[in-house]
């Protein structure tokens, strides 16, 4: 977690593009971040800004066509995950990165039991025997606290309750001891009780484990919960990044900002009007030459809508490391701050 | 009646021992072997212009409530008075005469309008069903409601499909709005739309009572959004109500134990600001249809006791205005005389 470590996960100006009938969707533009040994980076954005095809890129998950991954790096433990030939990539999927998505009934196989998915990956990537394996899935089973684990290796998925499935599922990403783990949305489809629960199992596992997390939720308060540093995307691109505590104290990015407004709070002051953002999230046909924010942006300048603006440092760090942000408005230089 | 306190005004809506029953039928006899009790005896009361908020986790029967409420189902037992008639046991053609003064706004807006009609059909149909208007009068009428709920007119002969998700709530409240209802049960409006789109219709919302005089029962999992739109807050259950009170009251100090941890576990989105003490609830609500004995929260309840297992507690004044079924504060229920003067006298 040092700041110095070298990262384990280092993305660098990736672009993935749609093909569609009614042009060419850039849904990921230069995207770069970079995950340190256990760290918990947490990815904000509304639906449709980029942040699980981003994710999705990274491992080859996504069907191309219609996707292309146009350009950028992904290195993970040094080897560029874009270069690799797709079997090989299956040896990295579900061994070096893990990953639990929002739906756990839509995510698991209804017809076989979680023993079965769970010890699939430790004989796919481990070459255990059956029987290490099973003794592996009733450790792992435990490990995510699922009471009386051994017996439950026999049910099958629709007989565990949402928050019991998407146990499973960590269970499953966790199986092979992976160096990242990554996690869209996991808790947007379960109840907040059911949600705390979770947050406080992964909690419990990082200290515990120690592998590097990406985080994607369109919830300020769970990143507020759990994160280390967030970035945050609209229309496909990183708009401001920033150590958590810094991000809610000083956003920066107008996008961000009003973000943070529109959120009612369950403690503070009491609001008597919501904070709007007008408009709505932008299309992303056509390459992206104009800031994707600015038809929603109340300080929208006419440079904003000649050029896309570029990751700006803040507070001196490399871009990525500390607070940056990709705004014309608010980068140093402009005479306002 | 349960709001002795504040009710000087007659309540527009008045439920009384609201049950929902759902049949489990087994077998190929399909004989009735039990119930998902997914209402079980919910009373309270809505007083005009007012907004109440319902919470709760899913499959606690807040939707269900709603639903119930309008008959969209057919309640097993109980009583709900809207207006002055009690819409639970009118016979069919009352009910329909009825219908223009109690509307819904669904949750998913993909599903509840039907992609084959133009935002103009949608909007105008409860018109043509039970308004006698010429044409001209029912263009104009649709018209003034997309100017109402902030829709282009020129959009009126588009398809649901054409609109964001934001655009098709309006497209929903908008039909809502068409007869002039008094009351409206908004079902989870907002848990289909981006956060930056809530707060959009959220407003409209509250724009709209401000200015027709609506009543709201606001259905919701988000407690940040019940406590910024609601007056009063019910937290449900388990098919039961745990708590009803005063928002501020509640978000101040949630007195039933359900409601302190449920609120406990909503994350504040500021690092920075130090926190109330999270509870964990350990393990799953149980089935509706096999409630546990007593309490129906006595199995995952942190300060349960003995006499929880066994009795189930009402939902009793505890405070004035607040309404709480625990049995924690049972002492306080023979005391609320005492109690309600203890409290004025501190204020």
């Amino acid at each position: 977690m040092a700041d110095g470590a070298a990262p384990v996960l280092d993305v660098r100006g990736l672009k993935t593009v749609f093909h569609t009938r009614s042009g060419e969707v850039h849904a990921v533009n230069s995207v770069s971040f970079l995950l340190r040994p256990g760290e918990l980076l947490g990815v904000v954005g509304e639906s449709g800004s980029g942040k699980s095809v981003t994710m999705m890129s990274l491992i080859g998950l996504l069907p191309s066509p219609p996707a292309d991954v146009r350009a950028g790096e992904v290195l993970l433990g040094g080897r560029d995950l874009l270069k690799i030939a797709p079997r090989d990539l299956q040896s990295v999927r579900g061994a070096k990165v893990g990953f639990v998505f929002q739906d756990p009934m839509t995510s698991l196989n209804p017809v076989f039991n979680v023993g079965n998915q769970i010890m699939e990956p430790l004989l796919k990537h481990k070459g255990m025997t059956k029987a290490q394996a099973r003794d592996r899935a009733v450790e792992l089973l435990e490990l995510v606290g699922i009471p009386d684990a051994a017996k439950r290796l026999k049910s099958y998925p629709h007989q565990f309750s949402g928050g019991m499935r998407q146990r499973v599922m960590i269970a499953i990403a966790l199986a092979c001891d992976p160096d990242v783990l990554i996690a869209d949305e996991p808790t947007t489809a379960l109840d907040v009780t059911i949600q705390a629960q979770i947050l406080e199992l992964v909690k419990e596992l990082r200290a515990k484990l120690g592998m590097a997390i990406i985080w994607i939720t369109h919830d300020l308060g769970v990143i507020a919960a759990i994160a280390d540093r967030v970035m945050v995307m609209y229309g496909g691109q990183v708009v401001e990044h920033a150590p958590v505590k810094e991000l809610f104290a000083n956003p920066s990015h107008p996008y961000t900002r009003a973000l943070l407004k529109t959120i009612p709070s369950i403690a503070g002051e009491r609001e008597a009007r919501l904070q709007v953002i007008e408009g709505q999230p932008p299309i992303l046909t056509g390459e992206p030459v104009s800031c994707p924010f600015r038809a929603r942006c109340s300080h929208a300048m006419e440079v904003c809508g000649r050029e896309n603006p570029l990751r700006r440092a803040l507070d001196g760090r490399p871009v990525g490391e500390g607070h940056d942000v990709a705004c014309h408005w608010s980068s140093p230089e402009v005479a306002h701050a | 009646m349960l709001d002795a306190t504040q009710s000087t005004v007659r309540p527009l809506v008045e439920v009384t021992g609201l049950k929902m029953y759902f049949p489990i039928l087994t077998g190929i006899l399909r004989r009735h072997t039990g119930d998902v009790k997914a209402v079980d005896g919910v009373s309270f009361s809505i007083q005009p212009g007012e907004t109440l908020g319902l919470v709760g986790e899913s499959g606690c029967g807040k939707s269900t409530v709603g639903r119930a409420l309008l008959r969209l189902y057919e309640p097993t037992a109980g009583k709900v008075v809207i207006d002055g008639e009690d819409v639970a046991s009118l016979d069919a053609e009352a009910l329909r005469r009825k219908r223009p003064a109690m509307q819904m706004v669904f949750q998913d807006p993909q599903a509840s309008l039907n992609p084959r009609m133009t935002v103009a059909d949608i909007i105008g149909e409860p018109l043509i069903e039970h308004a006698n208007m010429s044409e001209q009068d029912r263009l104009r009428r649709i018209y003034e409601l997309m100017d109402q709920v902030g829709l282009n007119r020129s959009f009126a002969n588009r398809y649901p499909y054409a609109f964001s998700g934001g655009q098709r709530q309006r497209i929903g409240i908008a039909r809502a709005l068409a007869l002039n209802p008094r009351f409206i049960v908004c079902d989870e409006p907002i848990a289909a739309l981006d956060v930056s789109i809530q707060a959009q219709v959220v407003n409209l919302l509250e724009d709209l009572q401000d200015r027709l005089g609506l009543t709201y029962l606001f259905i919701s999992h988000d407690l940040s959004m019940v406590r910024h739109i609601a007056d009063r807050v019910a937290v449900m259950y388990l098919g039961r109500i745990a708590e009803l009170s005063p928002r501020d009251a509640l978000y101040a100090r949630p007195l039933h134990p359900y409601a302190e941890a449920l609120l406990s576990a909503v994350n504040e989105p500021d690092p920075n600001r130090a926190r109330r003490q999270r509870i964990i609830l350990k393990g799953d609500v149980p089935s509706p249809a096999n409630p546990p004995k007593g309490c129906n929260f006595c199995t995952r309840c942190p300060k349960v006791f003995d006499l929880c297992r066994s009795v189930k507690p009402e939902l009793a004044e505890v405070e004035p205005g607040r309404f709480v079924a625990c049995h924690l504060y049972a002492d306080t229920k023979t005391a609320a005389g005492a109690n309600r003067t203890a409290t004025e006298a501190k204020s």
